[in-house]
């Protein structure tokens, strides 16, 4: 369903993002695409939509090269494309109805969308999410007013009013808490399991990339480096996909911490380890 | 307990360990010009630049001193301010200098942002970049008297040129405020509305018009007041408004009357800023 063909991405200063991608998502996958800063990541799905001008090699999306599509094509194809930012990426003005609406921008033309006067079906699918994400009592408070949880969850009911085959996912919980954090991947991998979406969702946190994705990738500086199961990510894979560190070893860390990362502190009479 | 002990003393040893093997190091602010004698020749140098302007006043203080009870009469004219007498013509002047502020602040707003659009760097292709930066920078590059003057002996006297010396120069300073205002919106919310497949006048509208809004308002009332202001100044080189009554009142040493404007103009001018800035606290 999406296809990546050799992607290759400089930019104008110079800098190489992407140094030949193949990937292949098929549909209902949700996959999981880790590495360090600067690997790609991001670099990668704004190449998918088109955000970022890709420099080399084609992305096929149902067999259509996005790559060379005209710029109406284009954004015809971008209503396919449900996208999830970091950060949310809501028009902060704007109401939270207005917000989820702006995913039919590119059903609507121009003097209906500037009127505010959306189709009745629009509405309806608007409110069915909203009420689905549980701020359907909140449609004409302006984003600015919500918390980051809320906010993700407008963005999240913005990228599937679009009636997407596929979601790209930006670090979709990187500014949230980690209870928040699981339920907004738990929201995101539940819709996309509902609707049979293809998934690409960039994440820093490796827990919650084994906990949520079927596939997960790893990329390090723009070179896929790995290409497996959440269960497949041992020590081993991490230093190839993030370089060299002590995975687990902290030597001013409680004992209880070393073996296993846990969220509930512990306080351990052991004294602290010396590991040299 | 026993474990912030022992770090502690870890601590401690470490302090000792660099105190012993290095000597102390003097650090000073790094200079913005670093070269020591440039430094001080250019300092030199705008010191006895400024010496030598004051010299070319040439201050007569002998006739300063002589002018001054001229000065006490010409200033005691003003006093008592009399509203009466030119009284229909002062209102005459100040609605046609609102009629002129109202029309060319509209205007030259309305011109303003297609401009700004064009000048902005994140929104506009190079070519029309350049094309709109040129029209801000001309328009700014003449204030607005010269403006007025070219435009009375083009268009004769009278408000038409005022209101056209109004919106050309309106053009420069909303046009440059409203695309650095434009060039500041944050990239991800308007990555975020193409990224549905806007087309770009609905991202225009949605992406980037609600961000620059509360600006554009506070922009568009600071330039009415402004404007205000201005015509007053154009009616005195033939732009019509107020400015040409206070100019007739100049002429025929009224200077009363010329005190009864001159105190309009201000009480216009403090009601338009407060109500302005109040509207401004509104929209923020």
């Amino acid at each position: 369903m999406l296809r990546l063909e050799a992607l290759h991405k400089r930019y104008a200063t110079g800098e190489v993002a992407l140094t030949g991608v193949d990937l292949e998502v098929i549909k209902g996958q949700v996959m999981a695409l880790i590495g360090p800063s600067g690997a790609g990541k991001s670099t990668l799905i704004r190449c998918v939509n088109r955000l970022v001008p890709p420099t080399g090699g084609r992305i096929f999306f149902n067999n259509e090269d996005v790559t060379r599509l005209s710029s109406r094509k284009l954004l015809k194809m971008r209503r396919q494309m449900g996208m999830i930012f970091q950060e949310f990426a809501l028009v902060e003005r704007l109401s939270v109805m207005e917000n989820v609406l702006s995913g039919r921008l590119g059903y609507v033309g121009f003097w209906r969308s500037f009127l505010r006067k959306f189709p009745q079906t629009d509405i309806d699918k608007a409110f069915r999410l909203l009420k689905r994400i549980g701020l359907d009592h909140m449609v004409d408070k302006r984003a600015d007013e919500l918390s980051g949880g809320q906010r993700q969850r407008v963005g999240i009911a913005r990228a599937l009013i679009q009636d997407p085959q596929l979601l790209l996912v930006d670090e979709p919980t990187a500014s949230l808490d980690p209870k928040t954090s699981r339920q907004i991947m738990r929201l995101i991998c539940e819709l996309a399991h509902e609707r049979n979406l293809a998934c690409v969702i960039n994440i820093h946190d490796v827990p919650l990339a084994k906990m949520f994705a079927q596939r997960v990738v790893g990329l390090r500086l723009g070179e896929i480096v790995y290409d497996g199961t959440p269960e497949g990510l041992n020590d081993d894979v991490l230093t190839e996909i993030y370089g060299e560190e002590d995975w687990h070893i902290n030597k001013y860390a409680p004992k209880a911490a070393q073996q296993e990362s846990s969220w509930d502190e512990e306080d351990t009479e052991e004294p602290a380890a010396t590991a040299s | 307990m026993k474990k912030i002990l022992r770090n502690q003393q870890q601590r401690q040893v470490d302090t000792n360990m660099t105190n012993l093997s290095l000597a102390p190091r003097t650090w000073k602010r790094k200079s913005f010009i670093e070269n020591q004698t440039v430094r001080y020749s250019i300092c030199a140098g705008v010191i006895l630049y400024l010496f030598l302007s004051f010299n070319t006043l040439e201050i007569n203080w002998i006739r300063v001193w002589e002018g001054l009870p001229r000065g006490q009469k010409f200033l005691a004219g003003f006093a008592p301010p009399d509203f009466i007498s030119r009284w229909e013509e002062i209102v005459d002047g100040v609605l046609e200098s609102l009629w002129m502020t109202v029309a060319s602040t509209v205007v030259g707003i309305f011109i303003s942002i297609p401009v700004a659009l064009g000048a902005a760097r994140n929104i506009a292709h190079p070519s029309v970049y350049y094309f709109c930066r040129g029209i801000i920078a001309i328009s700014r590059s003449f204030h607005e008297i010269l403006l007025a003057i070219f435009f009375v002996k083009f268009f004769g006297f009278g408000p038409f040129a005022g209101f056209v010396t109004l919106s050309f120069a309106t053009i420069g300073f909303f046009a440059k405020l409203l695309t650095e205002d434009i060039e500041d919106t944050s990239v991800s919310q308007s990555e975020a509305i193409q990224a549905t497949g806007a087309n770009w006048w609905q991202w225009i509208n949605y992406g980037i018009q609600p961000q620059v809004m509360p600006r554009m308002i506070g922009l568009g009332l600071y330039r009415f007041d402004i404007n205000f202001r201005e015509s007053a100044i154009v009616g005195v080189v033939g732009g019509g408004g107020i400015g040409a009554t206070l100019n007739t009142a100049f002429d025929r040493y009224e200077f009363d009357s010329a005190a009864a404007i001159l105190i309009v103009i201000i009480a216009i001018v403090f009601f338009v800023e407060y109500t302005s800035g109040i509207v401004r606290k509104q929209v923020q």
